[in-house]
């Protein structure tokens, strides 16, 4: 077990310098430089002569190649440019409610998205199973922008059921709950639609192998067929999907903050958008790469609790 | 990884087809999408009214007779807007998908039959790629680049690259293997000529049942960055971008942000209805559910 997880560990090492180094590589895309974008069209030679020393613009590319990778490593990120902090503050302050989101989206689609599943299985084309996949179809076509701003309108403004300006600060757990309900809902439908289609297909291909027929055939009743039989033999693809779809809900999680006017990474990276905040936004891509690696990996070691037969080696 | 080959080697595109028409699902996503390509293609004859005039006397009309889909902030008519919006979405959407089947497919087709070494580092170049949250990747592009129609495409099509290298290269490496290969191997058959005359025509129906579930998203990314203020710029009519200024209004102009939703949404589940019933036609072990 020990040398799975170091196994699995050591195979993040070389993903996370190829994506450093497409960030590296992306960022000096940049037509001109990055000076002239965050200084614009007007700026003095001698004040882009002076940010690009600031940046390291100056020195060869290997050197600064380096030079950044050896700041990642030792945990330096930069600055910001528009508010001078460092980029793991700005970062660090608004995470709390950006994981709050994600774990409350995730949450709900796994509530939802995982009985509507295995029901739409059990029933195959009946007529559950119709309405089941209609519905995660419908989830599955909503760019997060496009269902957030219905939702806005629906129930926050013609309802007036949820506050329609985001998150108040330093209020109670109640209200807390009722400025996060909506965008949660946004991207739990999502979620919950993704959840839906995978637990489906794999409830029914582990139903129709012939350990379930002999549990049948000795009599195993149906709940009990479908929760310790069917359900953890499907697990796999189902965690699969919830892995993967951290990457696209932090992709939605930043419209749905935009819409809901919640602080968190997205509002961040959109605030960094605007001002030119270049740093921030490199810094902001290392961290959003970190978190992919480490979900990735994550998932990959649940796989070894969920199902014995994946191997330790 | 073999089912699929196997299957797509006798599967033709006349029975593709006709599994996919008796699908009432696909013919629902079918219609949709004609809708939506009958509206661009028309646009110029459809459109009551130039969507860049601007009558500041008529700004912020609700729906009426004069004004279907009612006004925007410039008094520009919704309608009209709508209709040349479906323009820039589709075009986008296609020319970003064409690269990057082009690109995608290429680089998974050489690093499937190539093979070794060359192939864990392209594979694995791209499993990055793919781990990274497509609208993330685009706004880096995008905002790197600079905002305008044609870095909105590289942005879009950088990011659907890598799941079409990974559609190519599957049946690539068991392709590689088969016997006709072999056989034209002994003939003198250049890597070339094998990969675009012999594994190419045995693969291509695989790539193109996924392009369709990946044009949905490109269009959909095409509209968040539209939205987020990375697209094609104003005044051009997009519909991401009628949703911005709709946002902005949207406590006393529902109709600006709920019109254009609606039609990013028709036209992503046209694309994903149409999309599923072509991979569920192609893979017999769905096609039976």
């Amino acid at each position: 077990m020990m040398i799975y997880v170091c196994r699995r560990l050591l195979l993040a090492i070389p993903t996370l310098f190829i994506m450093l180094t497409a960030i590296f590589v992306l960022v000096r895309l940049v037509p001109g430089d990055a000076a002239s974008v965050i200084l614009g069209d007007q700026a003095s030679a001698a004040s882009l002569a002076a940010l690009r020393q600031k940046l390291g613009l100056d020195q060869p590319v290997h050197v600064q190649y380096l030079a950044f990778i050896g700041k990642v490593l030792t945990g330096d990120l930069g600055q910001s440019l528009s508010t001078g902090h460092s980029v793991i503050r700005e970062v660090l302050l608004v995470l709390p409610s950006t994981i709050e989101l994600a774990v409350a989206a995730i949450s709900l689609g796994l509530l939802f998205g995982l009985p509507l599943g295995i029901a739409a299985a059990l029933c195959r084309n009946g007529w559950i199973d119709y309405v089941a996949r209609v519905i995660s179809l419908v989830g599955l076509s909503f760019p997060a922008f496009v269902s957030g701003i219905l939702i806005l309108i629906v129930f926050a403004i013609q309802l007036g059921w949820f506050p329609v300006l985001g998150m108040t600060s330093g209020s109670s757990v109640l209200e807390r709950m009722r400025s996060l309900a909506l965008p949660a809902i946004n991207l739990g439908i999502i979620m919950s639609a993704y959840v839906m289609r995978v637990s489906r297909a794999a409830m029914l291909g582990v139903l129709t192998e012939d350990y379930i027929r002999t549990a049948r055939a000795k009599g195993v009743g149906p709940t009990r067929l479908v929760m310790t039989h069917a359900l953890r033999n499907s697990l796999i693809p189902i965690i699969t999907v919830v892995g993967l779809y951290f990457g696209t809900l932090i992709g939605n999680s930043v419209l749905t903050e935009i819409i809901f006017n919640r602080p968190g990474l997205g509002k961040l990276i959109i605030g960094a958008l605007n001002a030119r905040d270049y740093t921030l936004l490199q810094g902001l891509m290392i961290i959003f790469a970190i978190c992919v690696i480490f979900i990735n990996t994550l998932t990959d070691l649940i796989y070894g609790l969920v199902d014995p037969r994946v191997k330790y080696t | 990884m073999s089912s699929a080959t196997t299957t797509l080697v006798e599967m033709r595109p006349m029975s593709l087809w006709r599994a996919v028409a008796q699908n009432e699902l696909a013919w629902i996503g079918l219609i949709l999408l004609a809708l939506v390509v009958a509206a661009a293609v028309l646009a110029p004859w459809l459109a009551p009214r130039d969507p860049l005039e601007q009558d500041i006397v008529a700004r912020l009309q609700p729906p009426s007779a004069e004004y279907w889909l009612g006004t925007d902030s410039y008094g520009r008519d919704v309608l009209s807007r709508l209709l040349y919006g479906a323009r820039i979405s589709l075009f986008v959407g296609f020319v970003s998908i064409l690269t990057a089947m082009l690109i995608g497919t290429s680089v998974g087709i050489v690093a499937g039959y190539v093979g070794g070494l060359f192939d864990q580092i392209v594979m694995g170049v791209l499993d990055v790629l793919l781990a990274f949250p497509t609208l993330l990747l685009g706004l880096m592009i995008a905002a790197m680049l600079g905002a305008n129609l044609q870095n909105l495409i590289i942005a879009i099509a950088v990011t659907e690259i890598a799941p079409f290298a990974r559609v190519a290269r599957a049946p690539t490496i068991t392709l590689r293997e088969r016997e006709f290969v072999e056989a034209s191997r002994s003939y003198g058959c250049g890597p070339f000529r094998i990969m675009t005359r012999h594994i190419l025509p045995n693969m291509i129906s695989d790539v193109v049942v996924m392009s369709s579930l990946w044009l949905a998203s490109a269009i959909r990314t095409e509209a968040s960055l539209s939205f987020i203020g990375l697209g094609v710029p104003p005044p051009a009519a997009t519909w991401g971008g009628m949703i911005r200024e709709g946002f902005e209004n949207i406590l006393d102009a529902w109709w600006l942000a709920v019109f254009p939703s609606l039609a990013i949404f028709a036209v992503v589940l046209g694309l994903n209805l149409l999309g599923d019933a072509l991979r569920d036609a192609s893979d017999p072990r769905s096609s039976a559910r």
